[in-house]
């Protein structure tokens, strides 16, 4: 018995060693002209086929690397400037891109509406506060409307937001209390948020998912920190209604820019692969693939979020010399306000 | 092995090129790790740690002097050895009478339960935190223990890790143990405690340490489970480091704090290697079929009382308590799996063949890539950590010999003491050209299983290393007496014997691959991610279907590992055993 197992182990490792990741021979990635090199962040996807659809049209070979989110994306692109990762930088969102630019990670560009001349915004969203509206029909309770309803005693404990310093979500709303109250005012708001039991989760799908009433996860609480384009996803089956609801007067924007990376081996691959991004082609597939909005005028929504998912018409917000300046003061303020 | 002894040795002919060929032989097996070491490990994390010290080509230590001025540096350094301390005392306590009832007796579904132990161990931490946080949240089944968010909740989290660790180690050498020394000092009169305490407990007591300095190393520099479970209230070394890289750049702090984690890794290996060798010495071991005995709960008829029956049943009882705890997060996993929209189903599963719209490969394809990765990262790590141990079972007999045995034994443990972060930058700092060569490694589909086999290096260590100890040294003597070259020795008595301990080691470097995640996800190609990399991935991404199939995906890597260890369990031939 013990026998015929070991001989079938072995035979399993035989067969293993045949596809082992070292054997089987991967092509070593060089930089030459025909291979484009993409750095970006976690959450980039595209459906299945466009980036294929385009290696096709344009004869170039699309790498990706993703060696990370928010702060850490653009920190090692900061450390590995001088033999950098790729060609075209995706994902580097209003809190980070200064210190992009400052740093000079990304070359000039002349596109029109380029962030300080480098970088060019690509998708964008708004962060809201979300609630449950079946929880609070339940309860008979009115819905908050704006920030400073969270801090009235009718809603203690029933608020959760992920962490300013370990998601990027959890920042932008940390900006928004900055672009609502000022830089005197909200270390104020938060320690009256702590006073009425605003909870803190690590990440976006913690306190979305564990912590709220209407994710899914049947969590505690009616009141999360999430995205303008979070409802559609709880339209229940069947239903024609989302159960839960954003609150527009609470966001923060929140834009996503590329640029072509300073001393890239393919600059012209990479502003092909830009000029791609703001296609219609891609514009049109953000929605779907990264639950962002496009930033072309002449790319389509998906019917759900037309109906559902509707930016704030008047976002917070912090201009991004400001943010560069003060971040890491910011975020040191607010973890001792709130975590303390 | 490279040593070939001629069959016939011309008596005069042997010793001299035999002498040539064992010293060449060392010098190998010493060289080859170290450099191993040296060009994945210490230079990447040197590079990295130096971009804090050396401003503009000017070694500046004023970092140390500011961090230190800071009271959260204090309270970091304090919080992160009580939560160590703790998590690893409790694995302790706890494991040891596991591996009692899991390695010393026989009962139905023991193998399925070793299996199950070792689950936790590979699970990424994000999946153990929704895991364990959608049970101690307010409303959750555990919400009424109030556990939600607090130092508790998180050293029960490094101990749901880590028992596999204490357990296996431990149960691997005491189902070994000749039980005849502990009967005869219960013939001699002892009470099965007494007995159990002066002597099982002493020859137990190098595995022990072991196990414990595993366990300290791996709680010191949890991540993902203080972040998830406690939040930055509860900050370590290893959280700091992270966000002083990551979000603030602030690499001077960063290194500071790499250093003092240096310290604390390097402090715990001295005294674990202290307390190790104090006690290691050559054991009586036994086939398992002689000491292992089937588990009673209640007590055979016509034995006496006071036969140690009652130890039994309290290990039993809390070895039962330990695995329902463990499986409750498990099966609160495996149930949110099955969880649809409105109901219940396998959708979720289903989905793990697409790539849910936002994977770049389908959770299939990535399971591949992991075994892929995982073997290849399990074969660098048997051979440097086969080597190593075999150095490291040497005894010189000169002090300065034993010294550098010893600091070679700890240099092999650092890996697992030090921060992914940096380890990952410093990767991507040094691999660029690395010593003027002109390829990018960075990209290099290679570097992946090398950088997991630095992690898994240690564990086949410890896992080869008691057995390489326990081997009487009279049995390579008389070997030599009889005529056999020292290739021959090493080969039919150390290489032999080391052997049968493969199973374990396989079965340990292989979950720890599977499973491994800091430094991987600074270097998986997005082409060809690994499971717990898109799981992260998965999680991470607005939408109810992907979280979903983050879980299914995450019941597929228990299942898998799970399935691995069994496997390895059977590979092992008869008598084998060492530490997992």
């Amino acid at each position: 018995m013990a026998r015929i197992h070991s001989l079938l182990a072995v035979a399993g490792v035989v067969v293993l060693a045949g596809c082992s990741a070292i054997g089987s021979g991967d092509p070593a990635p060089s930089a030459s002209a025909g291979t484009v090199t993409l750095v970006t962040h976690d959450s980039f996807a595209l459906s299945d086929g466009l980036l294929d659809a385009f290696e096709e049209e344009s004869g170039l070979t699309v790498e990706l690397v993703q060696p990370g989110d928010g702060g850490a994306l653009v920190n090692q692109l900061v450390l590995t400037k001088d033999a950098p990762l790729g060609d075209l930088v995706f994902g580097i969102d209003n809190a980070f891109a200064s210190r992009a630019v400052d740093e000079g990670v990304v070359a000039p560009t002349e596109a029109q509406d380029a962030f300080e001349g480098a970088l060019v915004p690509v998708d964008y969203g708004d962060v809201c506060i979300n609630v449950d509206h079946a929880w609070f029909t339940a309860q008979g309770l009115a819905e908050p409307v704006t920030l400073e309803d969270l801090t009235e005693p009718e809603y203690k404990d029933l608020l959760v937001v992920p962490n300013a310093v370990t998601s990027s979500p959890g920042l932008s709303f940390l900006l928004a209390t900055v672009g609502a109250f000022g830089e005197d005012g909200w270390v104020d708001y938060w320690t009256a948020l702590k006073a009425n039991g605003v909870k803190v989760a690590d990440g976006w799908s913690d306190a979305y998912f564990t912590d709220f009433s209407g994710g899914g996860g049947g969590g505690p609480r009616p009141i999360v920190l999430s995205y303008a384009s979070s409802p559609p996803s709880t339209v229940p089956e069947g239903g024609t209604e989302p159960t839960t609801g954003a609150l527009l007067d609470t966001c923060f924007r929140q834009t996503e820019y590329a640029g072509v990376l300073e001393g890239a081996a393919n600059p012209d691959g990479a502003r092909q692969l830009l000029d791609f991004l703001l296609s219609d082609t891609v514009q049109d597939d953000i929605p779907v693939s990264m639950y962002m909005y496009p930033v072309s005028e002449t790319a389509t929504l998906p019917e759900e979020w037309t109906a559902f998912a509707p930016l704030a018409d008047e976002p917070f917000e912090v201009a991004p010399d400001d943010i560069s300046k003060n971040r890491e003061a910011w975020l040191a303020l607010w973890s001792e306000t709130v975590i303390g | 092995m490279a040593v070939d002894a001629p069959t016939r040795p011309d008596p005069v002919l042997a010793t001299a090129s035999g002498r040539g060929r064992v010293v060449a032989f060392w010098s190998v097996a010493v060289a080859v790790p170290l450099l191993f070491l040296g060009i994945f490990f210490a230079w990447p994390v040197t590079v990295m740690i130096a971009q804090g010290f050396v401003v503009d080509g000017q070694l500046d230590l004023g970092g140390f002097a500011d961090v230190f001025s800071r009271p959260r540096t204090w309270r970091i350094i304090g919080l992160t050895l009580a939560q160590a301390t703790l998590g690893t005392a409790l694995s302790v306590l706890l494991g040891v009478p596991g591996a009692y009832v899991l390695y010393r007796h026989t009962f139905r579904g023991r193998s399925f339960l070793r299996a199950f132990v070792t689950v936790p161990f590979v699970l990424p931490t994000v999946v153990v935190g929704v895991a364990f946080r959608s049970l101690l949240v307010d409303g959750g089944p555990l919400g009424f223990l109030h556990l939600d968010g607090t130092f508790a909740a998180i050293v029960a989290a490094l101990v749901f890790f880590n028992y596999a660790v204490v357990v296996r180690a431990v149960g691997g050498l005491w189902e070994r143990l000749d039980p005849r020394a502990e009967q005869a000092a219960r013939a001699l009169g002892a009470s099965p405690w007494t007995a159990f305490r002066t002597v099982t407990l002493p020859a137990l007591t190098p595995a022990i340490a072991s196990a414990a300095s595993l366990a300290f190393l791996f709680c010191a520099t949890a991540f993902g489970t203080v972040l998830v479970l406690g939040g930055l209230q509860f900050g370590t070394i290893e959280t700091e480091i992270w966000i002083q890289t990551t979000q603030f750049l602030d690499l001077r702090a960063a290194a500071v704090l790499s250093v003092v984690q240096l310290v604390v890794v390097a402090g715990t290996l001295v005294v674990a290697g202290r307390a190790r060798s104090r006690r290691e010495r050559a054991l009586g071991l036994t086939l398992p079929s002689a000491s292992v005995r089937p588990l009673r709960l209640r007590r055979p008829a016509g034995m006496p009382p006071g036969d140690g029956h009652g130890l039994t049943l309290v290990a039993t009882a809390v070895t039962a308590l330990v695995v329902l705890l463990l499986a409750l997060p498990l099966v609160n996993l495996v149930v949110r799996s099955l969880r649809t929209g409105d109901g219940w189903g396998l959708d979720h599963y289903s989905a793990l063949g697409t790539t849910g719209g936002s994977l770049t490969v389908t959770v299939w394809q990535a399971t591949l890539n992991s075994l892929r990765v995982a073997l290849d990262a399990t074969v660098i790590a048997l051979v440097v950590g086969g080597l190593v141990a075999l150095v490291v079972s040497r005894r010189p007999r000169r002090a300065v010999g034993r010294r550098a045995v010893a600091g070679l034994d700890a240099l092999f443990m650092l890996p697992l003491g030090v921060s992914a972060v940096t380890v990952g930058f410093g990767f991507l700092l040094s691999m660029h050209h690395p010593f003027g060569l002109p390829v990018d490694l960075r990209t290099n589909p290679l570097l992946l299983p090398v950088a997991q086999a630095v992690v898994a290096v240690p564990l086949v260590v410890r896992v080869v290393l008691p057995v390489l100890r326990a081997i009487d040294p009279r049995l390579r003597e008389a070997a030599a007496t009889l005529g056999a070259t020292p290739g021959r020795v090493l080969r039919t008595v150390d290489l032999s014997i080391a052997a049968r301990s493969l199973g374990l080691a396989v079965g340990f470097a292989f979950a720890a691959s599977l499973g491994e995640f800091g430094a991987t996800s600074f270097l998986a190609r997005p082409d060809r991610p690994t499971l717990p990399v898109v799981i992260f991935r998965l999680i991470g991404r607005p939408g109810p279907e992907s979280y979903g199939m983050a879980l299914a995906a995450s019941v597929v890597l228990a299942v898998l590992t799970a399935g691995i260890v069994a496997a390895c369990e059977r590979l092992r031939a008869p008598g084998a055993g060492g530490e997992w």
